[in-house]
């Protein structure tokens, strides 16, 4: 009990690197040994390493919170992290609708309570040709639709960020169609790979990070990774994304990573890591092939970009 | 409007010298400190072209300020300043082939060809390297009325700078807006007086 103690008082820290490579490394043996750690924080708490993470090395906390793009608070990369303070995150509420047997009002406490947390260490590939390895803390897409129980008729899954007028000064002007929209195919939303990410480094999502509760798709550019859920419906046909509308010859629905369709603005054949000199190659779907390329095998990927 | 020989050639032109090679240290210094961000390349290459950018406006400020305030001297800076912004150009060039391209020639080529904004952008270096090389005074008097023709020039090499902006901005067109704006003044002074008076 003392051990489990101490873990949880370096949960509630500040979570500074030598305290979470201690605290994962405390994690596996855990594990190991079938001790299930119970901690008191519930959204950034992991509970196993996942097979799916990377070794890779992680990119620094303070890069990950001060390096973002979240338009609804500012385009600058820094904005968000001085404006996102006064988005309101508690309450929270999910509005489920569409093609489901279980639409409703959810609040993430709950969604939260029925769902296991873990650990996932994602490669994070922009289309601005940037990349990080973040350490993220969530639970499966999939857990979640199971629960609400689609019909038949849901072939995608579309998601919205809050719009919040007074608290997002990003919004005053029209550089997206607000309410920022994304959406999924019914197997991409379903792959074990796509994840609700509730939690960064063992702590709750920041404010500029996509509090309380965001998508993370690693083998998609990160605006696929849309923050700030407030809103999943399920639908027949495909959902227009906010990308999409702004700018539909560049930005389309699917949005692989993939080295091979070139951008105008941006060549993808290679990433710069944040926090190395050098830029890397990029791989295809982000590396995340195995898990991922056959949901493609059938289509042009050159078309459906 | 005059300022005392001494004075502007001492102590004027001097300060402006320094401040113009401020922004390169500030550069410089930020990489050395690692305080440019959690993407420093990206801001070096990005700053160094915000400020080619800037001084090569305030070149094409010189003349209208001129003869705004009837100071004849202003003209005496336009080399200088001009100087700096194809400096700074030459950095935000070797910025890009070094931190973003490592200095890969056929990614650079495929960049070129494949990217409007790199290609306009790397069509006003060329074009700009010209008119740097002959800003000496024996080129000047060597070429007579065609330096005049050539260093005409700078208007569409400023234009095709605005246009490198305004398509390498993802969607958040207001920065390049700004340039286009002051840039649009500057030209219609010109057009204003050749055509209207």
């Amino acid at each position: 009990m003392l051990i489990l103690d101490s873990n949880k008082i370096s949960e509630n820290e500040v979570t500074d690197r030598a305290v979470y490579d201690n605290r994962r490394k405390f994690m596996k043996t855990a594990a190991g040994i079938g001790i299930v750690a119970v901690s008191g924080l519930p959204l950034g708490q992991a509970q196993a390493k996942s097979n799916y993470s990377t070794e890779e090395k992680k990119t620094d906390f303070k890069d990950i919170s001060t390096y973002c793009n979240f338009y609804e608070f500012g385009t600058g990369k820094s904005d968000p992290a001085q404006n996102a303070h006064s988005l309101m995150t508690s309450p929270w509420d999910v509005v489920v609708e569409g093609e489901c047997a279980n639409p409703g009002k959810y609040n993430l406490e709950d969604i939260i309570k029925q769902v296991s947390l873990e650990e996932r260490i994602y490669r994070f590939r922009c289309v601005e040709g940037w990349s990080m390895v973040i350490p993220w803390m969530g639970f499966p897409l999939a857990e979640l639709i199971k629960r609400m129980e689609p019909t038949s008729k849901a072939k995608y899954v579309y998601f919205e960020t809050l719009l919040d007028r007074k608290n997002m000064p990003g919004v005053a002007r029209p550089v997206l169609d607000w309410p920022y929209a994304e959406g999924l195919r019914m197997d991409e939303a379903m792959n074990p790979l796509t994840l609700m990410g509730t939690g960064i480094y063992g702590k709750d999502l920041l404010n500029q990070n996509g509090a309380p509760l965001r998508l993370v798709v690693p083998w998609k550019y990160g605006f696929k990774s849309i923050k700030s859920i407030v809103k999943i419906r399920f639908t027949e046909t495909q959902p227009s994304t906010s990308w999409q509308k702004a700018n539909k010859n560049e930005y389309g629905f699917y949005s692989n990573v993939n080295p091979e369709v070139s951008h105008p603005r941006w060549s993808q054949r290679r990433e710069r890591r944040i926090g190395q000199f050098k830029k890397i190659k990029t791989q295809k779907f982000n590396g995340y092939a195995e898990q991922v390329a056959s949901m493609y095998s059938e289509m042009d990927l050159k078309k459906f970009f | 409007m005059k300022i005392p020989e001494m004075i502007f050639n001492r102590v004027f032109r001097p300060i402006l010298f320094v401040l113009l090679v401020l922004p390169a240290l500030y550069y410089a210094w930020g990489f050395w400190q690692d305080n440019l961000g959690a993407n420093p390349l990206e801001a070096i290459i990005r700053g160094l072209g915000d400020w080619a950018l800037r001084i090569l406006l305030l070149t094409l400020l010189i003349s209208p300020l001129r003869r705004l305030l009837n100071w004849t001297q202003l003209l005496r800076m336009r080399r200088m300043l001009g100087l700096y912004a194809y400096f700074y150009v030459v950095l935000h060039l070797i910025g890009y082939l070094w931190f973003d391209q490592f200095f890969d020639w056929s990614e650079i080529w495929f960049d070129i060809l494949e990217r409007p904004f790199i290609t306009v952008g790397m069509i006003s270096v060329v074009l700009l390297t010209p008119l740097a090389i002959t800003s000496t005074k024996g080129f000047i008097r060597r070429l007579g009325k065609r330096w005049k023709r050539l260093h005409t020039l700078i208007y569409p090499i400023s234009m095709l700078a605005v246009l490198h902006f305004w398509w390498m901005a993802k969607l958040d067109k207001s920065e390049p807006l700004i340039y286009a704006v002051l840039l649009s003044i500057l030209l219609a002074e010109r057009l204003f007086r050749k055509y209207v008076k």
